[in-house]
């Protein structure tokens, strides 16, 4: 009980009240902070509120003592999505990672993918987010996606995350391409029914993404926990170099899913397909339960 | 244009591409030798078959034939709208699609898309945005959503979004705005095989000199901010 009330939410905390809590006390110095920036144009042009950070807080600090980059998409502004800025300031904290290489890039991921008001700018840097990405990770940076905050990781960004070395996410995350609302508009209620949030929960929710070997960690909606995981996976974590084979096994592991799981339509059917004995109960394990039902399940 | 004709004006030396569920691939001939030919037809919603069919034609071309130029021919909605296709975590197997072509890049692959008549969002992400420089057919629509759907969306009015279009390449779509943007280098007015070689002959430089597309969309007025943007942030001092 003591453990619980002392928890600080993830999902609930700013971008910058993340980076607080991720890295050690003090040690965040910010690139470009609200005072030398300057909002979106092109909200203002269409008569809606920028933000100094246009939503995204780039910057360097420590974790357990190792130099680490930091970026943090802010949920509570423009649902995280990207912009011109927005992007153009990951894109820099990116290629400044593969020059510089400090331990890590810390990407907080928090964002619907695109902003539309700004969509062209977005998309295009969206891309360019993804092969910095890829750019960093050749230099022997590791890029860890940290997911867990309202706006999940959905779009572009959604991408991005499985381009990133690995995935943490808790419970509270969320991880897909489109989301369930753009899913049930254009296909139909009976396809997929956004109102019924244990439904999204089973298909797009940490849980499952982690039972189906999609996040390499499930984490509490702690700040603590996202640190000490973080600092957990970077400690047995050697960036591979890109090769065709790790590509070739990658390939064959998508393949190998696809034709075993692609008819299903529930994380309840592919939870049972996995070998869980009660699938039903999965969505009421809390994070080590859960944790222990995976180690468990046959390989 | 039909996918036939293109492929005739592209590559009049002879092709053997062949498509299944509107997933195309294969190899054709070109000024320059052999190159690999990929990419979706019929404005494919890509889902996790195409895009590990196309990964898969990528990995094969690496590892058997060194250097041989990918075209890429995109013609894509955007992503499947599936509850079964996000249940597999359908933006795992599009970044996987996506590594596939940047590793091919690292592997000494140079690499030319094609917008041959729609270029969407995710569909357009994985692949086609890949590659080390994009063009357009000069009636293809490239766009993240219509206007009508963004008014939806965000709620604006659509004629306000219309006048707002006429001058800002920042949300308009289509190809020119993505040319002044920096992410398509040119609209072709039709397929032709001296365009193509000569794109082929640029991508070896482009993919040399790196991600050039924001600095080229500064130098063509569409996208003013992110360059300084960027270099501000990889510039900044750390603190000491």
């Amino acid at each position: 009980m003591n453990a619980l009330l002392a928890r600080k939410s993830w999902f609930e905390a700013t971008a910058r009240a993340r980076i607080a809590g991720l890295l050690d006390a003090g040690s965040f110095s910010e690139w470009l902070p609200p005072a030398a920036s300057q909002p979106s144009p092109h909200l203002a042009q269409l008569d809606l509120p920028g933000a100094f950070d246009d939503g995204v807080v780039v910057g360097y600090g420590q974790l357990e003592k190792r130099p680490i980059f930091v970026i943090a998409q802010e949920g509570q502004f423009m649902g995280g999505a990207v912009g011109e800025i927005h992007g153009a300031k990951i894109v820099g904290a990116l290629r400044r990672a593969a020059v510089e290489k400090p331990a890590a890039v810390l990407f907080l991921i928090d964002s619907g993918g695109v902003r539309l008001h700004e969509a062209n700018a977005g998309l295009i840097a969206i891309s360019e987010i993804m092969r910095a990405v890829l750019d960093a990770r050749a230099a022997g940076v590791p890029v860890i996606a940290l997911v867990g905050g309202s706006c999940g990781a959905f779009g572009g960004m959604g991408i991005v995350a499985k381009l990133c070395s690995a995935i943490l996410i808790s419970e509270e995350g969320r991880l897909a391409l489109s989301g369930p609302e753009v899913i049930e508009t254009v296909m139909g209620v009976e396809e997929f029914d956004a109102k019924d949030r244990a439904l999204v929960w089973r298909v797009t929710g940490g849980k499952h993404r982690y039972l189906m070997g999609d996040c390499a960690a499930l984490v509490d909606d702690d700040l603590a926990a996202f640190r000490a995981s973080a600092a957990d996976f970077l400690a047995g974590w050697q960036e591979p170099a890109p090769t065709p084979a790790l590509l070739r096994a990658a390939q064959q592991t998508l393949e190998n899913r696809l034709a075993a799981y692609g008819e299903l339509r529930d994380g309840l059917d592919v939870w049972a397909a996995l070998g869980v004995a009660d699938p039903a109960a999965v969505p009421l394990l809390d994070r080590d339960e859960l944790v222990a039902l995976k180690e468990g399940l046959p390989t | 244009m039909s996918l036939n004709d293109i492929l005739a004006a592209l590559f009049p030396a002879g092709h053997a591409v062949a498509v299944d569920r509107q997933v195309l691939t294969g190899t054709a001939e070109t000024a320059s030798g052999t190159v690999a030919v990929l990419g979706t037809t019929d404005a494919a919603a890509i889902d996790h078959r195409m895009a590990l069919a196309l990964a898969s034609f990528v990995l094969d071309t690496v590892d058997r034939h060194p250097g041989r130029p990918l075209v890429f021919l995109v013609d894509t909605s955007g992503q499947a709208l599936s509850r079964g296709q996000e249940l597999l975590c359908l933006n795992g197997s599009l970044a996987h699609l996506a590594r596939c072509v940047d590793l091919s890049r690292r592997q000494g692959h140079p690499s030319v898309a094609l917008v041959t008549a729609n270029a969407v969002s995710g569909g357009f992400l994985s692949f086609g945005l890949m590659a080390d420089q994009a063009y357009a057919l000069a009636d293809a629509q490239v766009r993240v959503m219509d206007l009508r759907a963004m008014a939806r969306v965000t709620k604006i009015a659509h004629e306000r979004l219309v006048e707002l279009a006429g001058t800002s390449p920042i949300f308009a779509p289509g190809a020119d705005s993505y040319v002044r943007m920096g992410a398509i280098a040119a609209i072709w007015p039709a397929p032709s095989a001296e365009r193509l070689a000569g794109a082929l002959a640029d991508a070896a430089t482009a993919c040399a000199a790196g991600d050039q597309r924001q600095a080229d969309g500064l130098a063509r007025g569409g996208r003013q901010l992110a360059a300084g943007i960027a270099a501000a942030v990889r510039n900044s001092p750390a603190r000491a």
